[in-house]
């Protein structure tokens, strides 16, 4: 490390802190050793509404390669693209939108053309029985109810806003979340009203949460781009990963999950 | 006293230690985009969030001097049975993640929480989302650090005083008023300046119990970190504000009221 980078590593170690989560044991990963498939240990970050189908399809790659180990760093996009750039290693990204995508490409980070693999619309949560009677986005501006959108800086929060001026509606949340499933999770918890989610997400929180779609959602559907990384420790892995999310296979958990094919 | 000289062998890992804990922060300095500063610093929402922060982390405090002095005299000299149970339980917001701590206070305040819903039926109060969710939070989280150490002050205070203030014929509460609590006021001091730090730092049960919205609920804390989904530079200058704001109080109080020996 040449000593003109030591402004760089400063400021990695100030921004690690806070925001390196989960990528640090990728350090321990080793390369896949050469000949029959990918071994050691396959790091994912991944948008945090791909949890559920993301972490089935991992064990599936698991499942097929002796010695593999997959691990995930579930966040919201813009986090992990933070992260990545700062340094935290890792060999594949997978984001819920293009511009957190275009924050890593931007970088030089990647290590090819992103490929789009899936796409989501929003859809209103609403608690189980919908007491609230929540049935359109027109009701996110009753001041009454208890709503949450996620916050305009990560993706959903972006859609959210996106649908909102489509509809000509102001909306009156009373939470803007960090995340999609922070969103969700007040859903479930009977803390508000209805929340602006991704339709997987209602899918995934089963019979605790029902779901509303609404037409204006079409106007704001998010494309899911993910990449292999440039300096990703485990290449091999990485690339089976991409395969398999590509496959048939992964298209098919994918649209099981509630997500459109791209 | 004389000062004893450093034992060569602690010399090392103790620069190390050093070198650890500031080193980060000196990135933060390193890293400041101080031509844009002007424009950031007064970027909306961000006075809001300091603001809030501020008041929030002071009623906090409030709060905690005002029942978690009390708490700490009942675990320092009352002989009730039980008190080491007791203690466990006041300092486990210590340890917990603060999330978990935001989910249990909703699990309790929350409109669907034990105390919630009754609050919610029988006065239409809904306590998430509001800025009385933050300060209740960051209490949570907080008061545990002045419990422990008004006790500790209460543990080295000298008992003799107050024994002879009661031989003089001061009833306890006059005791308490007139003896103890001077006796312990920097132990008080310095709980109170490290729950109001403590405070005003809080994220993780703030962000989930009262949620994030600027004005209401958007405490610095939880700026910084939406600033660094979509604007590192921004999250940097705000994480400096936080910063020196944090140094400058702990500074002050400290050279104020919290001398040498205070600390016992």
């Amino acid at each position: 490390m040449r000593s003109g980078r030591v402004v760089a590593v400063l400021a990695a170690v100030a921004l690690g802190t806070a925001a390196c989560g989960g990528g640090g044991d990728a350090a321990a990963s080793t390369a896949g050793a050469s000949g029959s498939g990918p071994t050691g240990t396959l790091t994912v970050f991944a948008a945090a509404s791909l949890t559920d189908v993301f972490t089935d399809l991992g064990q599936r790659l698991e499942d097929a390669h002796d010695g593999l180990t997959v691990q995930f760093n579930f966040a919201g996009s813009s986090a992990l693209a933070t992260q990545l750039t700062q340094g935290a290693p890792a060999d594949v990204f997978a984001s819920a939108n293009g511009p957190q995508m275009s924050v890593v490409t931007d970088a030089g980070l990647a290590g090819g053309d992103p490929t789009v693999f899936a796409g989501n619309v929003l859809q209103i949560a609403v608690p189980a029985g919908n007491p609230a009677g929540v049935t359109g986005l027109a009701d996110f501006a009753r001041e009454e109810l208890a709503l949450a959108v996620c916050a305009p800086e990560v993706p959903c929060g972006a859609a959210g806003e996106a649908v909102f001026a489509a509809a000509g509606v102001s909306p009156r949340p009373d939470t803007q979340e960090e995340d999609v499933r922070a969103a969700l999770t007040k859903v479930e918890l009977g803390e508000v009203d209805a929340a602006l989610v991704y339709a997987t997400d209602v899918t995934a929180a089963g019979d605790a949460v029902g779901g509303r779609p609404f037409p204006e959602a079409e106007d704001a559907v998010n494309d899911y781009p993910l990449c292999t990384l440039a300096a990703a420790p485990n290449p091999g892995a990485a690339r089976a990963f991409v395969d398999l999310v590509l496959s048939e296979e992964g298209q098919q958990a994918l649209e099981d999950a509630g997500f459109r094919a791209p | 006293m004389r000062r004893a000289r450093t034992p060569a062998p602690l010399l090392v890992p103790a620069a190390l230690a050093v070198v650890f804990l500031v080193l980060p922060l000196a990135g933060l300095l390193v890293r400041t985009p101080w031509s844009q500063l002007g424009a950031l610093l007064t970027a909306p929402g961000v006075g809001q969030a300091l603001r809030l922060s501020l008041v929030s982390a002071t009623l906090a405090t409030a709060v905690s001097v005002v029942l978690g002095v009390p708490l700490a005299w009942v675990l320092a000299r009352s002989r009730a049975r039980g008190r080491a149970v007791l203690r466990a339980l006041v300092t486990v917001p210590l340890v917990l993640p603060p999330v978990v701590g935001g989910v249990a206070l909703f699990l309790v305040l929350g409109r669907q929480g034990i105390v919630g819903r009754w609050l919610d039926e029988a006065f239409g109060l809904t306590v998430p989302f509001t800025t009385t969710a933050v300060v209740i939070a960051e209490t949570f989280v907080a008061m545990p650090f002045l419990v422990i150490s008004v006790e500790g002050a209460l543990r080295a205070a000298d008992v003799r005083y107050e024994d002879a203030a009661a031989t003089l014929g001061a009833d306890r509460w006059t005791t308490f008023r007139r003896v103890t609590l001077p006796l312990v006021a920097p132990g008080v001091a310095a709980g109170a300046v490290l729950c109001w730090a403590r405070a005003l730092g809080e994220f993780g049960a703030t962000i989930t119990f009262a949620g994030n919205f600027p004005g209401t609920t958007q405490t610095m804390p939880l700026a910084v970190y939406l600033a660094l989904q979509r604007d590192p530079q921004a999250a940097i200058v705000l994480s400096l504000v936080l910063l020196v704001v944090s140094v400058a109080t702990l500074l002050l109080l400290r050279d104020r009221w919290l001398g040498r020996g205070a600390a016992a």
